[in-house]
């Protein structure tokens, strides 16, 4: 038989997921979300520059329950990616990479999102 | 590519369960890839109770004895078992290790045995190597050197030295760490991979090596060194307790250093 026909063993299938592998990817996903989210900025700025009106409109949207959980997601998103690129300065030179240090820099990194991203929506609702 | 689910030939199904043998009480069961290019099935998953009162303590026991005394076309690669050799490397319970290091009561419940993950399957536990071992030969993993050699003795290297291969050759090439990489998995044709860049690392960081500005050169690429993204995978699966993630690290910041 040809090995062309070989099957590819299983992958993410089977793989148990570590803390490490989990973080990984929220922080491939987080940047991927500040990237659409930048476009939701970039949005609301080119209202800003259409006048008054275009800009309650979207300052409409932005109020809303929708607009808020969008600006909430984006904020977690901000400070997860910002906290895990502090974990990669780190890795780059060459420091944490004890399979302890790398576990529990991530999950310093998620208290750390999730702690200022309440921070600043508190310090947001206490301004307004 | 990045693709999520398997191919169509690839999909697992299910297969049959081996019986316990007669009066067996202390009973573990292992579910086992089977795949083989005779019979033009998908994979399945075959079950295999064992009688642990009768078996040795390593996962590699058990498959030797179901190879032995239950089911002689169960096919996997073995020989030190003691954890040298690398050949009987393999996905069980989850993660990517030795199946002759791994003890069978460090599995919860049942024992699920896979080959090492996206590989080109050969049989049953059997993954094609020939395209890591062709990434090895590609870093050149052997002394390089111009000058020639002290006519009376040894190239001599001082304990120091010596010390920054400690973590590195010790590495025995059983291609756990590569096949438990997302990043390996997506991109295993032009990523060299974590095994294969510690051995790279291995013979940058010997003192004795002639050729360190080219090995760097050979590995200033978008695709063989910067498609790790510290995952860490590799260095949590490792058997031999290294540390590839680090060795790629530290290629990184050579890679920077001597651009001052």
């Amino acid at each position: 038989m040809s090995t062309q026909d070989r099957p590819l063993s299983p992958h993410l299938q089977v793989y148990r997921w570590q803390w490490t592998m989990a973080y990984s990817i929220l922080h491939r996903a987080t940047g991927v979300g500040l990237a659409v989210g930048t476009l939701y900025l970039a949005w609301w700025l080119l209202a800003l520059a259409g006048g008054a009106e275009s800009f309650a409109t979207v300052s409409e949207f932005s109020g809303g329950i929708i607009g808020r959980l969008l600006l909430f997601g984006w904020t977690w998103a901000l400070f997860y990616h910002l906290g895990n690129g502090i974990r990669h300065l780190f890795w780059d030179a060459g420091k944490g990479f004890e399979l302890d240090t790398a576990a529990m820099s991530g999950h310093i990194n998620v208290a750390f999102s999730v702690v200022a991203t309440l921070a600043l929506w508190a310090i947001a609702y206490a301004a307004a | 590519m990045v693709e999520f689910t398997l191919p169509a030939n690839s999909k697992i199904g299910k297969g049959k369960t081996w019986p316990k043998a007669d009066g067996a009480t202390n009973v573990k069961r292992f579910n086992i890839y089977r795949w083989n290019g005779d019979d033009g099935k998908n994979p399945q998953v075959d079950t295999y109770e064992v009688d642990m009162d009768q078996c040795g303590p390593m996962v590699l026991d058990a498959l030797i004895k179901i190879k032995n005394e239950i089911d002689q076309t169960l096919t996997f690669r073995r020989s030190c078992r003691e954890g040298i050799c690398g050949s009987c490397a393999m996905n069980i319970d989850g993660t990517n290790t030795l199946a002759c290091t791994k003890f069978i009561d460090e599995v919860k419940g049942e024992v699920n045995v896979y080959p090492l993950p996206h590989m080109s399957v050969v049989k049953d536990l059997v993954p094609d190597v020939n395209t890591v071992y062709a990434q090895l030969s590609a870093i050149e993993p052997w002394m390089k050197t111009q000058s020639p050699p002290p006519p009376d003795k040894e190239r001599l290297q001082s304990p120091e030295d010596r010390r920054k291969l400690d973590g590195l050759y010790e590495c025995i090439l059983c291609f756990c760490c590569s096949t438990s990489c997302p990043s390996y998995w997506w991109n295993g044709e032009r990523y060299l991979g974590p095994a294969v860049l510690l051995q790279a690392y291995r013979w940058i960081v010997d003192s004795r090596d002639e050729y360190t500005g080219d090995r760097l050169d050979a590995l200033e690429d978008p695709f063989r060194l910067y498609r790790c993204h510290t995952i860490m995978n590799c260095s949590k699966t490792c058997p031999k307790g290294l540390n590839p993630a680090r060795a790629i690290a530290e290629i990184k910041k050579l890679m920077i250093q001597r651009q001052f």
